[in-house]
């Protein structure tokens, strides 16, 4: 039954995806595929439109394959699925959080995990940043539209703090890439 | 019942505004919950990043579950996450439903050239944030480096290790240096 396969399949994408939706993505492939519920083809235009439309890439993908699918019900199915695992494991954390922040084990070993989070993260973020300007794994060719955005962008995220100035919101950031990516490409 | 709403609310426009996956999302999450509503601390923020960062599924819906838990329960914690979840999914919706041709359509792709830049900014300014709020000390800074080097080389070579090799790396570190500890404190 298509609605208990939605369920199970996206389950499990909820309960093995580590470390993000790009690295995820391999597993997220193998499920999709090895169910046959969309073409290789389909499945690659679908992660691209999750990229690009708001919100985390891995409950997009999961509506949009269960509303192909199995329309409305599909999607909320599939979506319930992938987000259910993650809830309940940090609800399950939170239950003992306080105990065991007091665990002098579990301190010593967030201790080494928060640096070691933060490189993940800053490598990510620097490996993105050139990826969105430059063909970081074939020919380096630099893409100068993208360059210079990103060179406005660094700039009015990190500038202001240096003169004293208020920090740029986050979301104002966005907005205002959006409209550099209109006036630098067009309509 | 006031907090259950600005908990779905606030967390509807964090979804709603965040393009790229969970890691640009942090800087949202940071700039909302921590700086503006104050609902959480810097270093819950840190806590709660290392817990997403080390349990599977998307990294924002263990954002909104934490803090919605701690403002207001499991409803609060239901309430954040459902709003994190609902502009991604009426969004696709839309999009799935009426506009098949999405990605064809020419002001889509320019703000996404646009965006697709701000992406890894975003994901630098929460890890410059993090960073200035860490401790500071020789072993937490050489930690930094080696998970910042060794994930860079796996992002550049496509290697086949993932983000959670380095995860399960320092774990064992800590395991570790908590025994050495540990040792020392009984020789004492």
């Amino acid at each position: 039954m298509i609605y208990l396969d939605l369920f199970l399949g996206f389950l499990k994408v909820g309960c093995f995806a580590f470390g993000g939706a790009y690295a995820a993505i391999p597993l997220i492939r193998d499920v999709v595929l090895s169910y046959g519920w969309v073409t290789d083809e389909t499945l690659t235009y679908m992660i691209a439109v999750s990229e690009m439309t708001p919100g985390p890439i891995m409950v997009n993908l999961a509506t949009y394959v269960g509303r192909s699918q199995a329309g409305f019900l599909g999607a909320f199915l599939a979506t319930f699925a992938v987000v259910f695992p993650a809830f309940l494991i940090m609800l399950l954390c939170m239950f003992v959080f306080n105990s065991l922040m007091k665990n002098k084990c579990f301190n010593t070993v967030i201790g080494t995990l928060k640096p070691s989070v933060i490189g993940l993260i800053l490598a990510i973020g620097l490996y993105m940043t050139a990826e969105a300007f430059c063909d970081v794994k074939g020919s380096f060719s630099v893409d100068f539209r993208a360059l210079a955005i990103t060179a406005i962008l660094l700039a009015a995220a990190f500038l202001p703090p240096v003169f004293g100035k208020k920090k740029i919101s986050p979301i104002t950031l966005i907005i205002f890439s959006a409209v550099l990516g209109i006036v630098f490409c067009g309509v | 019942m006031r907090i259950l709403i600005d908990l779905f609310l606030t967390f509807m426009k964090i979804g709603f505004f965040t393009f790229g996956g969970g890691y640009a999302m942090l800087s949202v999450i940071e700039d909302n919950c921590v700086e503006k509503k104050k609902w959480i601390t810097h270093d819950d923020m840190m806590n709660v990043t290392v817990i997403a960062e080390s349990t599977p599924g998307p990294i924002a819906i263990n954002c909104a579950t934490f803090v919605g838990y701690r403002q207001a329960g499991i409803f609060g914690s239901i309430m954040a996450t459902a709003g994190i979840v609902a502009p991604s999914f009426l969004v696709i919706l839309l999009i799935s439903g009426v506009l098949d041709n999405f990605l064809e359509i020419k002001v889509v792709r320019s703000a996404f050239f646009g965006i697709k830049c701000a992406v890894g900014v975003l994901i630098i300014s929460a890890a410059v944030t993090m960073i200035k709020n860490m401790k500071k000390k020789p072993f937490t800074i050489a930690v930094l480096a080696v998970s910042t080097l060794a994930m860079l080389a796996i992002d550049i070579f496509s290697l086949r290790f993932s983000a959670i090799t380095i995860i399960i790396a320092a774990a064992v570190l800590g395991f570790a240096v908590f025994a050495v500890k540990g040792k020392k404190q009984e020789s004492k």
